[in-house]
């Protein structure tokens, strides 16, 4: 049982997290729970507290609108929270398609699919930010927020507290594309979102770090990380993993049995 | 050592001119279906909203709105919906909008997309100034027009003897009956829908529909010389000199010519 917590905390607390947040924002909408209201593009906490999703106000300037002070302190909010704690920890602790992806990436696992021979990855994980561009010039051209019109993961978090619809087709597509085409693909290559917040994960404080000293170059880390890039000092140096990239999912440091890993605040003063 | 630096150079040039290709591409497919999705636009939005353009690009699709309704008249486009994703609107033959007076709706939208000044008249929330769209009733399909008494959208409308009233008429057919038939007018009707909801013909015979869709307009060279205040915008008015010449030549002769000066 201990060894069970030591393994997975890190992702039980993730999952409790982000299954309570959709279960307060449904509450919010069946049965008038005053927490959490709205949904991941913009809510109102204790019906006092703005926050919205800064890419998508990011988009709408793109398109034109006029932005009202509400969206824009909440945009403030949102952005401030996330650039304390790691951009991306919005992907592993909050968005509920993380769970999609990362039972796609345990499937490719148990099916043993990347040690087919042959299969490799054709795509570059730069891929999110040409698509976070692409997203800014189709909302400037069309007058709305583009990535906002199609983005499964607005679809997914308002057709669960608001109706479905035909939102499953993108559950099944994200994992079916993870799963089959590309490897970590939606949130590891395609996700202007997730661009987005590797970007402004790049002032986080909240660090995984890595003590090369008790690193038995087992490289389990490396099997499970959705951005495997980005540890790409373990077993060489001790160094902070200090790429917006990385999630803050801290699967890495509860596989790791060697204590080379953990989280820690970055320190202003760089040595 | 040279070489090597020129394939470079050209490989460079070959990954960069791809990826113009396929954004391109996938902007061309984003547009598109995106043009495809905006041109739905017979729908009915919550009091208050913006003109169709900017409301699509003002509305953050939050859902405040509809969780605000109490009435759960409002509803966020689902996909499979064939209306702009995750935007919202009613169907007022299901669930109208029952016009509350506090508005809840509008003044939760946190991104200005519903507009509180829209619905104010002197700084306070009036519904009755709402704009969601105009009822329409078609005189084939609807029974008062054939000499049935019903007057169902009339009672119905919570505007009632203002955006509907009931105009009577001889029924020459019978000689002794009257046609009394629901009259819409637009100045006082917000397009709740309460008609729409009680229209008692197998499909609403009136309906709402969007105020850009229903109207026609007479356009700026049409005024009213029995109505005062139209008659003002005369007063600044300059004289416009047309472009082709009155003819000179007697209308007999027009006449008599048969239709040649026409062709």
């Amino acid at each position: 049982m201990a060894k069970l917590w030591n393994n997975y905390r890190y992702l039980i607390l993730r999952r409790i997290v982000q299954i309570s947040l959709l279960v307060l924002y449904f509450g919010g909408n069946a049965w008038g729970w005053k927490i959490l209201r709205g949904d991941l593009s913009a809510s109102k906490m204790f019906n006092m507290i703005p926050m919205s999703d800064p890419y998508a106000v990011l988009q709408m300037l793109a398109a034109g609108a006029v932005i009202s002070a509400d969206l824009l302190l909440g945009a403030a909010i949102a952005t401030l929270f996330y650039m304390l704690i790691g951009g991306r920890a919005f992907c592993s602790w909050v968005c509920p398609i993380n769970m999609v992806t990362d039972a796609a990436s345990y499937a490719r696992r148990v099916l043993q699919i990347d040690n087919i021979k042959g299969t490799r990855q054709p795509a570059s994980r730069n891929i999110r930010y040409w698509v976070l561009i692409l997203s800014l010039v189709v909302s400037a051209i069309m007058g709305l927020a583009a990535f906002e019109f199609i983005s499964p993961i607005s679809m997914v978090v308002r057709g669960l507290v608001f109706g479905l619809g035909f939102g499953w087709a993108a559950v099944v597509v994200i994992f079916l594309f993870d799963l089959l085409v590309l490897k970590n693909g939606w949130c590891g290559h395609v996700c202007p979102l997730g661009g987005f917040y590797s970007l402004i994960g790049k002032f986080s404080f909240i660090r995984v770090h890595h003590n090369e000293a008790n690193c038995t170059a087992c490289m389990k880390c490396k099997v499970v990380c959705p951005e495997s890039q980005v540890l790409y000092m373990v077993g060489k140096e001790s160094l902070p993993v200090l790429s917006g990239e990385c999630t803050n999912c801290a699967r890495c440091i509860e596989v790791c049995d060697d204590d080379a890993l953990g989280f820690s605040i970055k320190s202003l003063i760089k040595k | 050592m040279e070489k090597e630096q020129g394939s470079d150079r050209r490989k460079f040039i070959l990954d960069m001119a791809r990826g113009v290709g396929i954004a391109a591409l996938g902007g061309f497919v984003w547009s598109a279906f995106i043009d495809e999705a905006k041109a739905s636009q017979l729908l009915l939005r919550p009091p208050g909203a913006l003109k169709e353009n900017d409301f699509l690009r003002t509305c953050i699709k939050c859902g405040l709105c509809v969780e605000a309704c109490p009435y759960d008249t409002l509803m966020l486009a689902r996909p499979g919906d064939h209306r702009p994703l995750g935007t919202p609107f009613f169907l007022p033959r299901d669930v109208p909008c029952y016009m509350c007076p506090d508005i809840p709706c509008v003044p939760v939208c946190p991104s200005g997309a519903l507009d509180k000044k829209s619905v104010s008249t002197e700084g306070h929330l009036n519904i009755k100034s709402a704009q969601m769209g105009l009822a329409v009733v078609d005189q084939e399909s609807c029974i008062a027009f054939w000499g049935i008494q019903c007057d169902a959208c009339y009672r119905a409308c919570p505007i009632l003897g203002e955006a509907i009233t009931i105009e009577y008429s001889k029924n020459e057919r019978t000689g002794k009956h009257a046609f009394m038939v629901p009259i819409v007018h637009s100045g006082a009707c917000t397009g709740c829908g309460l008609c729409e909801h009680a229209c008692v013909t197998q499909k609403a015979s009136i309906h709402i529909l969007p105020r850009e869709v229903a109207m026609g307009k007479a356009g700026n060279h049409y005024i009213k010389g029995w109505d005062k205040k139209d008659e003002k915008r005369l007063e600044n008015a300059k004289e416009i000199k047309t472009t082709t010449e009155i003819s000179k030549k007697s209308a007999v002769d027009s006449l008599n010519s048969g239709m040649k000066d026409l062709y």
